[in-house]
Protein backbone atom coordinates (compact mmCIF):
# COMPACT_ATOMS: atom_id res chain seq x y z
CA UNK A 1 0.00 0.00 0.00
CA UNK A 2 2.73 2.55 0.02
CA UNK A 3 3.29 4.71 -2.69
CA UNK A 4 7.06 5.41 -3.33
CA UNK A 5 6.56 7.28 -6.62
CA UNK A 6 8.78 4.35 -8.41
CA UNK A 7 9.68 0.76 -8.81
CA UNK A 8 13.33 -1.19 -8.79
CA UNK A 9 13.63 -3.54 -11.63
CA UNK A 10 15.84 -5.37 -13.02
CA UNK A 11 16.89 -5.01 -17.07
CA UNK A 12 18.40 -6.63 -19.79
CA UNK A 13 19.90 -3.85 -22.17
CA UNK A 14 21.89 -4.96 -26.06
CA UNK A 15 24.88 -2.64 -25.62
CA UNK A 16 28.06 -1.74 -28.56
CA UNK A 17 31.11 -3.26 -27.27
CA UNK A 18 34.38 -1.02 -28.16
CA UNK A 19 37.13 -3.67 -27.53
CA UNK A 20 40.57 -1.08 -27.88
CA UNK A 21 43.32 -3.62 -28.93
CA UNK A 22 45.97 -0.38 -29.07
CA UNK A 23 45.42 3.28 -28.42
CA UNK A 24 45.58 5.33 -31.35
CA UNK A 25 43.41 8.11 -31.17
CA UNK A 26 43.57 9.74 -34.51
CA UNK A 27 42.81 5.86 -36.06
CA UNK A 28 40.53 4.82 -33.63
CA UNK A 29 37.94 7.71 -34.50
CA UNK A 30 38.90 7.63 -37.83
CA UNK A 31 37.95 3.93 -38.42
CA UNK A 32 34.88 4.19 -35.76
CA UNK A 33 33.41 7.41 -37.59
CA UNK A 34 33.76 5.09 -40.86
CA UNK A 35 31.43 2.41 -38.82
CA UNK A 36 28.98 4.89 -37.62
CA UNK A 37 28.55 6.09 -41.19
CA UNK A 38 28.00 2.67 -42.91
CA UNK A 39 24.72 2.11 -40.41
CA UNK A 40 24.35 6.14 -38.87
CA UNK A 41 20.76 4.89 -37.20
CA UNK A 42 22.30 1.71 -35.52
CA UNK A 43 25.12 3.90 -33.66
CA UNK A 44 22.64 7.01 -33.39
CA UNK A 45 22.79 7.46 -29.37
CA UNK A 46 23.62 4.00 -28.66
CA UNK A 47 24.61 2.65 -25.30
CA UNK A 48 28.38 2.09 -25.65
CA UNK A 49 31.23 0.30 -23.12
CA UNK A 50 34.88 0.28 -23.69
CA UNK A 51 36.61 -2.35 -23.10
CA UNK A 52 40.64 -2.37 -22.51
CA UNK A 53 41.45 -5.80 -21.34
CA UNK A 54 42.59 -6.75 -24.88
CA UNK A 55 45.40 -3.78 -24.90
CA UNK A 56 48.67 -4.78 -24.79
CA UNK A 57 50.06 -1.97 -23.56
CA UNK A 58 48.52 -0.23 -20.84
CA UNK A 59 47.01 3.44 -21.25
CA UNK A 60 46.80 6.29 -18.96
CA UNK A 61 43.90 8.27 -17.04
CA UNK A 62 44.45 11.12 -19.34
CA UNK A 63 44.31 8.93 -22.73
CA UNK A 64 41.48 7.02 -21.50
CA UNK A 65 39.42 10.01 -20.49
CA UNK A 66 40.31 11.60 -23.97
CA UNK A 67 38.86 8.36 -25.73
CA UNK A 68 35.80 8.33 -23.91
CA UNK A 69 34.85 12.16 -24.84
CA UNK A 70 35.59 11.41 -28.34
CA UNK A 71 33.55 8.36 -28.30
CA UNK A 72 30.92 10.74 -26.99
CA UNK A 73 31.31 13.47 -29.10
CA UNK A 74 30.83 10.79 -31.79
CA UNK A 75 27.53 10.57 -30.56
CA UNK A 76 27.88 8.02 -28.69
CA UNK A 77 26.55 6.97 -25.19
CA UNK A 78 29.76 5.67 -23.36
CA UNK A 79 27.62 3.83 -20.07
CA UNK A 80 30.68 1.98 -18.52
CA UNK A 81 34.12 0.41 -19.01
CA UNK A 82 35.29 -3.02 -18.55
CA UNK A 83 39.04 -4.11 -17.86
CA UNK A 84 40.76 -7.22 -17.16
CA UNK A 85 40.79 -7.64 -13.71
CA UNK A 86 44.27 -9.37 -12.99
CA UNK A 87 45.23 -6.07 -14.83
CA UNK A 88 43.19 -3.09 -13.39
CA UNK A 89 45.05 -0.23 -13.85
CA UNK A 90 45.80 2.43 -10.58
CA UNK A 91 43.34 4.88 -11.85
CA UNK A 92 40.24 3.11 -11.81
CA UNK A 93 38.51 4.61 -9.12
CA UNK A 94 39.40 7.87 -10.85
CA UNK A 95 37.08 7.08 -13.91
CA UNK A 96 33.76 8.64 -13.39
CA UNK A 97 31.79 6.10 -15.68
CA UNK A 98 31.02 3.26 -14.25
CA UNK A 99 33.94 -0.24 -14.45
CA UNK A 100 31.75 -3.11 -15.65
CA UNK A 101 32.31 -6.70 -14.33
CA UNK A 102 34.15 -8.43 -17.54
CA UNK A 103 31.74 -11.13 -19.32
CA UNK A 104 32.00 -13.11 -22.60
CA UNK A 105 31.36 -11.44 -25.35
CA UNK A 106 30.49 -13.17 -28.47
CA UNK A 107 31.44 -10.76 -31.67
CA UNK A 108 28.40 -10.68 -34.63
CA UNK A 109 28.96 -9.00 -37.43
CA UNK A 110 27.18 -5.99 -37.64
CA UNK A 111 26.41 -4.81 -41.59
CA UNK A 112 27.40 -4.39 -44.41
CA UNK A 113 28.87 -7.54 -44.11
CA UNK A 114 30.29 -6.74 -48.15
CA UNK A 115 32.76 -4.07 -46.51
CA UNK A 116 34.88 -5.94 -44.55
CA UNK A 117 37.46 -3.19 -43.87
CA UNK A 118 37.68 -4.04 -40.43
CA UNK A 119 40.37 -1.76 -38.29
CA UNK A 120 43.07 -4.06 -37.03
CA UNK A 121 43.20 -1.07 -33.78
CA UNK A 122 39.27 -1.10 -33.32
CA UNK A 123 36.88 -3.74 -33.04
CA UNK A 124 32.94 -3.32 -32.94
CA UNK A 125 31.14 -6.41 -31.71
CA UNK A 126 27.79 -6.65 -30.07
CA UNK A 127 27.24 -7.96 -26.99
CA UNK A 128 24.00 -9.05 -26.08
CA UNK A 129 23.64 -9.49 -22.73
CA UNK A 130 21.41 -12.49 -22.33
CA UNK A 131 21.68 -15.19 -19.78
CA UNK A 132 20.00 -18.79 -19.87
CA UNK A 133 18.15 -19.24 -16.65
CA UNK A 134 16.42 -22.15 -16.19
CA UNK A 135 12.87 -22.13 -16.54
CA UNK A 136 11.62 -22.41 -12.84
CA UNK A 137 8.43 -23.48 -11.94
CA UNK A 138 6.48 -21.80 -9.89
CA UNK A 139 3.96 -23.47 -7.36
CA UNK A 140 1.02 -22.04 -6.20
CA UNK A 141 -0.84 -23.46 -2.88
CA UNK A 142 -3.14 -20.96 -2.15
CA UNK A 143 -6.37 -20.14 -4.67
CA UNK A 144 -6.10 -17.58 -7.06
CA UNK A 145 -8.67 -15.37 -6.62
CA UNK A 146 -10.90 -13.13 -9.19
CA UNK A 147 -9.16 -9.78 -9.93
CA UNK A 148 -5.22 -11.31 -9.24
CA UNK A 149 -2.92 -12.09 -12.37
CA UNK A 150 -0.22 -14.67 -12.03
CA UNK A 151 2.19 -15.23 -14.69
CA UNK A 152 5.11 -18.11 -14.47
CA UNK A 153 7.85 -17.71 -16.91
CA UNK A 154 8.12 -21.60 -16.91
CA UNK A 155 5.58 -24.21 -16.00
CA UNK A 156 2.55 -22.81 -13.72
CA UNK A 157 1.39 -25.30 -11.11
CA UNK A 158 -1.83 -24.40 -8.67
CA UNK A 159 -2.55 -26.64 -5.96
CA UNK A 160 -5.94 -24.60 -5.36
CA UNK A 161 -8.71 -23.43 -7.20
CA UNK A 162 -7.97 -20.59 -10.19
CA UNK A 163 -11.73 -18.08 -9.53
CA UNK A 164 -13.88 -16.52 -12.13
CA UNK A 165 -12.32 -13.33 -13.18
CA UNK A 166 -9.00 -14.54 -12.25
CA UNK A 167 -5.94 -14.88 -14.97
CA UNK A 168 -3.32 -17.44 -15.16
CA UNK A 169 -0.76 -17.22 -17.45
CA UNK A 170 2.43 -19.16 -18.10
CA UNK A 171 5.56 -19.17 -21.00
CA UNK A 172 5.08 -23.37 -20.63
CA UNK A 173 2.29 -25.46 -19.12
CA UNK A 174 -0.10 -24.55 -16.47
CA UNK A 175 -1.85 -27.27 -14.09
CA UNK A 176 -4.27 -26.37 -11.91
CA UNK A 177 -5.44 -29.24 -9.01
CA UNK A 178 -9.18 -27.84 -8.42
CA UNK A 179 -11.48 -25.87 -10.34
CA UNK A 180 -10.68 -23.63 -12.89
CA UNK A 181 -13.41 -20.71 -13.42
CA UNK A 182 -11.01 -17.97 -14.90
CA UNK A 183 -8.59 -17.78 -17.43
CA UNK A 184 -5.71 -19.93 -18.07
CA UNK A 185 -3.74 -18.87 -20.56
CA UNK A 186 -0.38 -21.21 -21.47
CA UNK A 187 2.56 -20.92 -24.02
CA UNK A 188 1.43 -16.95 -23.88
CA UNK A 189 4.94 -16.33 -25.82
CA UNK A 190 4.27 -18.80 -28.41
CA UNK A 191 5.19 -22.30 -27.53
CA UNK A 192 2.29 -24.35 -29.51
CA UNK A 193 3.28 -27.81 -27.03
CA UNK A 194 2.58 -26.00 -24.14
CA UNK A 195 -1.07 -27.30 -22.53
CA UNK A 196 -3.54 -26.92 -19.70
CA UNK A 197 -4.10 -29.69 -17.04
CA UNK A 198 -7.46 -29.09 -14.95
CA UNK A 199 -9.53 -31.07 -12.26
CA UNK A 200 -12.22 -28.89 -13.15
CA UNK A 201 -12.62 -27.54 -16.18
CA UNK A 202 -14.89 -24.68 -16.01
CA UNK A 203 -12.68 -21.99 -17.42
CA UNK A 204 -14.12 -18.65 -18.59
CA UNK A 205 -11.35 -19.04 -21.27
CA UNK A 206 -8.30 -21.52 -21.89
CA UNK A 207 -5.75 -20.41 -24.86
CA UNK A 208 -2.58 -22.24 -26.04
CA UNK A 209 0.03 -20.01 -27.83
CA UNK A 210 -2.56 -17.73 -28.87
CA UNK A 211 -5.44 -19.88 -29.82
CA UNK A 212 -8.65 -19.16 -27.05
CA UNK A 213 -11.76 -21.32 -26.33
CA UNK A 214 -14.69 -19.27 -24.42
CA UNK A 215 -16.46 -21.29 -22.40
CA UNK A 216 -19.90 -21.48 -23.97
CA UNK A 217 -17.60 -23.61 -26.23
CA UNK A 218 -15.88 -26.00 -23.48
CA UNK A 219 -19.29 -26.34 -21.75
CA UNK A 220 -20.19 -28.36 -24.75
CA UNK A 221 -17.15 -30.44 -25.17
CA UNK A 222 -15.74 -31.28 -21.47
CA UNK A 223 -17.27 -29.40 -18.08
CA UNK A 224 -16.72 -29.84 -14.48
CA UNK A 225 -14.60 -32.36 -14.62
CA UNK A 226 -10.79 -33.02 -15.44
CA UNK A 227 -9.36 -32.40 -18.76
CA UNK A 228 -6.42 -30.93 -20.83
CA UNK A 229 -6.35 -28.29 -23.50
CA UNK A 230 -3.35 -29.11 -25.90
CA UNK A 231 -3.14 -27.70 -29.58
CA UNK A 232 -3.24 -29.76 -32.34
CA UNK A 233 -2.61 -28.24 -36.07
CA UNK A 234 -3.48 -25.04 -34.81
CA UNK A 235 -6.91 -25.99 -33.40
CA UNK A 236 -7.96 -26.53 -29.75
CA UNK A 237 -8.38 -29.92 -28.36
CA UNK A 238 -10.17 -30.34 -25.27
CA UNK A 239 -9.73 -34.07 -24.01
CA UNK A 240 -10.84 -35.73 -20.88
CA UNK A 241 -8.59 -36.85 -18.12
CA UNK B 1 -1.81 -8.88 17.45
CA UNK B 2 0.13 -7.53 14.19
CA UNK B 3 1.06 -3.81 14.58
CA UNK B 4 4.30 -3.43 16.69
CA UNK B 5 5.03 -7.64 17.98
CA UNK B 6 3.95 -6.45 21.57
CA UNK B 7 2.26 -8.82 23.60
CA UNK B 8 -1.11 -6.84 23.87
CA UNK B 9 -3.57 -9.82 23.08
CA UNK B 10 -6.42 -7.42 21.13
CA UNK B 11 -7.31 -9.63 18.37
CA UNK B 12 -8.44 -7.18 15.10
CA UNK B 13 -11.64 -8.13 12.87
CA UNK B 14 -12.87 -6.58 10.00
CA UNK B 15 -16.00 -7.49 8.64
CA UNK B 16 -16.22 -6.77 5.06
CA UNK B 17 -17.23 -7.82 1.35
CA UNK B 18 -16.12 -5.62 -1.84
CA UNK B 19 -20.14 -5.27 -2.81
CA UNK B 20 -22.25 -2.90 -0.14
CA UNK B 21 -25.48 -3.60 0.87
CA UNK B 22 -24.86 -6.93 1.81
CA UNK B 23 -25.37 -6.48 5.65
CA UNK B 24 -21.27 -5.67 6.62
CA UNK B 25 -22.86 -2.62 9.20
CA UNK B 26 -25.85 -4.86 10.55
CA UNK B 27 -23.38 -7.95 10.85
CA UNK B 28 -20.61 -5.68 12.61
CA UNK B 29 -23.25 -4.33 15.55
CA UNK B 30 -24.54 -7.93 15.53
CA UNK B 31 -21.08 -9.82 16.31
CA UNK B 32 -19.44 -7.15 18.18
CA UNK B 33 -22.81 -6.96 20.73
CA UNK B 34 -22.84 -10.71 20.63
CA UNK B 35 -18.77 -11.13 21.31
CA UNK B 36 -19.48 -8.37 24.28
CA UNK B 37 -22.23 -10.03 25.93
CA UNK B 38 -19.51 -12.83 26.37
CA UNK B 39 -17.74 -10.60 28.37
CA UNK B 40 -15.18 -9.59 26.40
CA UNK B 41 -14.27 -5.55 26.22
CA UNK B 42 -15.03 -4.97 22.60
CA UNK B 43 -15.22 -1.90 20.45
CA UNK B 44 -16.44 -1.44 16.67
CA UNK B 45 -14.72 1.44 14.41
CA UNK B 46 -16.96 2.59 11.79
CA UNK B 47 -14.37 3.02 9.07
CA UNK B 48 -17.37 4.12 6.58
CA UNK B 49 -16.02 7.65 6.41
CA UNK B 50 -18.42 10.32 4.89
CA UNK B 51 -21.08 7.38 4.88
CA UNK B 52 -21.64 7.12 8.65
CA UNK B 53 -24.20 3.99 9.37
CA UNK B 54 -22.87 2.33 12.45
CA UNK B 55 -24.14 4.86 14.90
CA UNK B 56 -27.59 4.27 13.57
CA UNK B 57 -27.73 0.75 13.51
CA UNK B 58 -26.09 0.80 17.24
CA UNK B 59 -29.03 3.83 18.30
CA UNK B 60 -26.43 6.44 19.62
CA UNK B 61 -26.04 8.56 16.83
CA UNK B 62 -27.62 10.85 18.99
CA UNK B 63 -24.08 10.88 21.40
CA UNK B 64 -21.48 11.37 18.56
CA UNK B 65 -19.49 14.42 19.70
CA UNK B 66 -16.15 13.32 18.24
CA UNK B 67 -15.36 10.99 15.68
CA UNK B 68 -12.13 8.35 14.32
CA UNK B 69 -10.70 11.15 12.38
CA UNK B 70 -10.86 13.93 15.03
CA UNK B 71 -9.08 11.43 16.88
CA UNK B 72 -6.39 10.44 13.63
CA UNK B 73 -6.08 14.72 13.53
CA UNK B 74 -5.33 14.00 17.44
CA UNK B 75 -8.36 16.77 17.48
CA UNK B 76 -10.01 14.87 20.26
CA UNK B 77 -8.53 11.91 22.60
CA UNK B 78 -10.03 8.29 22.26
CA UNK B 79 -11.90 8.41 25.42
CA UNK B 80 -13.86 11.63 24.12
CA UNK B 81 -14.77 10.03 20.67
CA UNK B 82 -15.37 6.66 21.97
CA UNK B 83 -18.79 5.78 22.67
CA UNK B 84 -20.19 2.78 25.47
CA UNK B 85 -23.32 1.48 24.40
CA UNK B 86 -26.09 1.85 27.07
CA UNK B 87 -27.49 -1.63 26.61
CA UNK B 88 -24.16 -4.13 26.55
CA UNK B 89 -21.63 -3.63 29.15
CA UNK B 90 -17.79 -3.88 27.47
CA UNK B 91 -19.40 -2.44 24.49
CA UNK B 92 -17.90 0.56 22.68
CA UNK B 93 -18.65 2.28 19.09
CA UNK B 94 -15.90 4.26 17.60
CA UNK B 95 -18.11 6.32 15.28
CA UNK B 96 -17.31 7.75 11.97
CA UNK B 97 -16.75 11.24 10.57
CA UNK B 98 -20.15 12.32 7.99
CA UNK B 99 -18.31 15.22 6.79
CA UNK B 100 -15.10 13.91 5.29
CA UNK B 101 -14.18 11.38 3.48
CA UNK B 102 -11.57 8.34 3.21
CA UNK B 103 -8.56 10.12 1.99
CA UNK B 104 -8.60 11.38 5.92
CA UNK B 105 -7.56 7.96 6.46
CA UNK B 106 -3.82 7.52 6.71
CA UNK B 107 -1.84 4.07 7.35
CA UNK B 108 -0.11 5.89 10.21
CA UNK B 109 -3.15 7.57 12.13
CA UNK B 110 -5.45 3.88 11.81
CA UNK B 111 -2.34 2.27 13.17
CA UNK B 112 -2.51 5.24 16.33
CA UNK B 113 -5.64 4.20 17.03
CA UNK B 114 -5.65 0.80 16.46
CA UNK B 115 -2.19 0.51 18.85
CA UNK B 116 -4.22 2.67 21.57
CA UNK B 117 -7.06 0.78 21.51
CA UNK B 118 -5.16 -2.50 21.47
CA UNK B 119 -4.29 -1.43 25.13
CA UNK B 120 -7.96 -1.46 26.61
CA UNK B 121 -9.52 -4.15 24.06
CA UNK B 122 -9.49 -7.23 23.68
CA UNK B 123 -11.61 -7.49 20.07
CA UNK B 124 -11.31 -4.56 17.93
CA UNK B 125 -13.86 -4.64 15.18
CA UNK B 126 -13.46 -2.86 11.78
CA UNK B 127 -16.79 -2.21 10.01
CA UNK B 128 -15.51 -1.84 6.60
CA UNK B 129 -16.94 0.01 3.75
CA UNK B 130 -18.16 -1.04 0.44
CA UNK B 131 -16.13 -1.40 -2.69
CA UNK B 132 -11.80 -2.10 -2.69
CA UNK B 133 -10.53 1.47 -2.54
CA UNK B 134 -8.85 3.30 0.07
CA UNK B 135 -11.42 2.85 2.98
CA UNK B 136 -11.86 -0.89 2.61
CA UNK B 137 -7.98 -1.39 2.16
CA UNK B 138 -7.51 0.64 5.16
CA UNK B 139 -10.19 -1.29 7.54
CA UNK B 140 -8.66 -4.92 6.61
CA UNK B 141 -5.00 -3.37 6.60
CA UNK B 142 -4.18 -4.25 9.81
CA UNK B 143 -7.13 -7.07 10.79
CA UNK B 144 -5.82 -10.75 12.03
CA UNK B 145 -9.00 -12.15 10.90
CA UNK B 146 -12.01 -11.29 8.54
CA UNK B 147 -15.44 -12.02 8.32
CA UNK B 148 -16.53 -12.52 4.69
CA UNK B 149 -20.26 -10.80 4.45
CA UNK B 150 -21.65 -12.60 1.49
CA UNK B 151 -25.23 -12.75 -0.28
CA UNK B 152 -25.91 -16.02 -1.49
CA UNK B 153 -26.24 -14.44 -5.01
CA UNK B 154 -23.49 -14.39 -8.14
CA UNK B 155 -22.33 -10.90 -7.93
CA UNK B 156 -21.75 -10.41 -4.05
CA UNK B 157 -20.03 -13.99 -4.32
CA UNK B 158 -17.74 -12.47 -7.08
CA UNK B 159 -17.16 -9.42 -4.72
CA UNK B 160 -16.21 -10.99 -1.88
CA UNK B 161 -13.78 -13.67 -3.97
CA UNK B 162 -12.26 -10.00 -4.69
CA UNK B 163 -11.56 -9.08 -1.60
CA UNK B 164 -10.51 -12.66 -0.27
CA UNK B 165 -8.04 -12.04 -2.88
CA UNK B 166 -6.80 -8.03 -1.43
CA UNK B 167 -6.93 -9.83 1.92
CA UNK B 168 -3.99 -12.05 1.30
CA UNK B 169 -2.13 -9.67 -0.66
CA UNK B 170 -2.34 -5.81 0.84
CA UNK B 171 -2.86 -6.35 4.05
CA UNK B 172 0.25 -5.75 6.76
CA UNK B 173 0.25 -9.62 7.47
CA UNK B 174 0.75 -10.16 3.72
CA UNK B 175 2.97 -7.53 3.16
CA UNK B 176 5.00 -8.76 6.70
CA UNK B 177 4.98 -12.58 4.88
CA UNK B 178 3.45 -13.55 8.46
CA UNK B 179 0.31 -16.30 9.01
CA UNK B 180 -2.32 -15.07 6.68
CA UNK B 181 -5.65 -13.52 7.67
CA UNK B 182 -7.89 -16.31 9.20
CA UNK B 183 -11.35 -16.25 6.79
CA UNK B 184 -14.62 -16.43 7.84
CA UNK B 185 -17.67 -16.44 5.33
CA UNK B 186 -20.66 -15.03 7.10
CA UNK B 187 -23.76 -15.64 4.04
CA UNK B 188 -26.23 -13.17 4.89
CA UNK B 189 -30.12 -13.24 3.74
CA UNK B 190 -30.19 -16.84 3.10
CA UNK B 191 -33.87 -17.81 1.92
CA UNK B 192 -34.48 -21.28 2.02
CA UNK B 193 -37.57 -21.13 0.11
CA UNK B 194 -35.74 -19.46 -2.88
CA UNK B 195 -32.94 -22.02 -2.54
CA UNK B 196 -35.34 -24.98 -3.31
CA UNK B 197 -36.32 -22.79 -6.11
CA UNK B 198 -32.83 -22.16 -7.43
CA UNK B 199 -33.35 -18.80 -7.38
CA UNK B 200 -30.60 -18.42 -5.02
CA UNK B 201 -26.97 -20.00 -4.69
CA UNK B 202 -27.46 -22.49 -1.44
CA UNK B 203 -24.75 -22.54 1.10
CA UNK B 204 -22.43 -25.48 -0.37
CA UNK B 205 -22.48 -23.55 -3.68
CA UNK B 206 -20.92 -20.24 -2.12
CA UNK B 207 -18.50 -22.53 0.11
CA UNK B 208 -17.37 -24.28 -3.28
CA UNK B 209 -16.79 -21.20 -5.22
CA UNK B 210 -15.29 -18.59 -1.68
CA UNK B 211 -13.55 -22.11 -0.64
CA UNK B 212 -13.38 -20.43 3.21
CA UNK B 213 -14.61 -21.69 6.32
CA UNK B 214 -18.45 -21.11 7.30
CA UNK B 215 -18.80 -18.77 10.24
CA UNK B 216 -22.54 -19.01 9.96
CA UNK B 217 -25.64 -18.31 7.80
CA UNK B 218 -28.36 -15.52 8.84
CA UNK B 219 -31.58 -16.25 6.86
CA UNK B 220 -33.38 -13.44 5.52
CA UNK B 221 -35.35 -12.19 8.50
CA UNK B 222 -37.66 -9.08 8.88
CA UNK B 223 -36.28 -8.47 12.26
CA UNK B 224 -33.11 -7.24 10.87
CA UNK B 225 -34.87 -3.96 9.33
CA UNK B 226 -36.71 -3.56 12.22
CA UNK B 227 -34.07 -3.94 14.71
CA UNK B 228 -31.70 -1.78 12.32
CA UNK B 229 -34.80 1.21 12.13
CA UNK B 230 -35.24 0.71 15.90
CA UNK B 231 -31.28 1.28 16.45
CA UNK B 232 -30.65 -2.06 18.21
CA UNK B 233 -28.74 -4.93 17.14
CA UNK B 234 -30.85 -7.69 15.65
CA UNK B 235 -28.45 -10.39 17.97
CA UNK B 236 -30.56 -8.80 20.98
CA UNK B 237 -33.35 -9.93 19.46
CA UNK B 238 -33.57 -13.77 21.04
CA UNK B 239 -36.70 -14.10 19.29
CA UNK B 240 -36.12 -13.95 15.88
CA UNK B 241 -33.98 -16.43 13.84
CA UNK B 242 -31.44 -14.22 12.71
CA UNK B 243 -30.33 -12.94 16.23
CA UNK B 244 -29.85 -16.62 16.95
CA UNK B 245 -28.25 -17.24 13.67
CA UNK B 246 -25.65 -13.96 14.67
CA UNK B 247 -25.26 -15.87 18.28
CA UNK B 248 -24.49 -19.19 17.11
CA UNK B 249 -21.71 -17.52 14.36
CA UNK B 250 -20.24 -15.71 17.68
CA UNK B 251 -20.18 -18.96 19.24
CA UNK B 252 -18.18 -20.52 16.51
CA UNK B 253 -15.60 -17.39 16.07
CA UNK B 254 -15.08 -18.02 20.24
CA UNK B 255 -14.15 -21.75 18.63
CA UNK B 256 -17.50 -23.31 20.03
CA UNK B 257 -19.19 -25.75 17.79
CA UNK B 258 -22.77 -25.11 16.84
CA UNK B 259 -24.56 -27.13 14.44
CA UNK B 260 -26.53 -25.01 11.37
CA UNK B 261 -29.43 -24.34 11.56
CA UNK B 262 -32.37 -22.24 9.67
CA UNK B 263 -31.27 -23.71 6.40
CA UNK B 264 -34.62 -25.52 5.35
CA UNK B 265 -37.65 -24.25 4.43
CA UNK B 266 -40.41 -24.07 7.13
CA UNK B 267 -43.16 -26.33 6.92
CA UNK B 268 -46.03 -24.49 7.82
CA UNK B 269 -48.29 -26.07 10.29
CA UNK B 270 -51.69 -26.71 10.09
CA UNK B 271 -52.84 -24.27 11.87
CA UNK B 272 -50.76 -21.70 10.35
CA UNK B 273 -52.06 -22.86 7.09
CA UNK B 274 -55.43 -22.21 7.95
CA UNK B 275 -54.76 -18.96 9.10
CA UNK B 276 -52.88 -18.54 5.76
CA UNK B 277 -50.22 -17.22 7.66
Amino acid sequence: MTDSGFRLKGSVVTTVLLEIQTFSLDDIVFHLKEKIDQVPHFFNQAPIIIDISKMKRGIRLEEFEVLIQSVSALGLGVIGWRCDPEALPVWNASVTIPLLPASKARPINISPAVKEETSPDVVVKTVVEERLVPQATKVITKPIRSGQQVYAEGDLIILNQVSAGAEVLADGNIHVYGALRGRALAGVKGDADARIFCKSMEAELVSIAGNFMLSDALQNIVWKDSAQVLLVDDSLEIVPL
Amino acid sequence: MSLSGDTTLAKIIVVTSGKGGVGKTTSSAAIGTGIALKGHKTVIIDFDVGLRNLDLIMGCERRVVYDFVNVINKEATLSQALIKDKRTKDLFILPASQTRDKDALTIEGVQGVLEELAKDFEYIICDSPAGIEKGAQMALYFADAAIVVTNPEVSSVRDSDRILGILQSKSKRAEDGKEPIEEHLLLTRYHPGRVALGEMLSVSDVEDILAIPLLGVIPESEAVLKASNQGTPVILDTDSEAGLAYMDAVDRLMGEERPLRFLEVQKKGFIKRLLGG
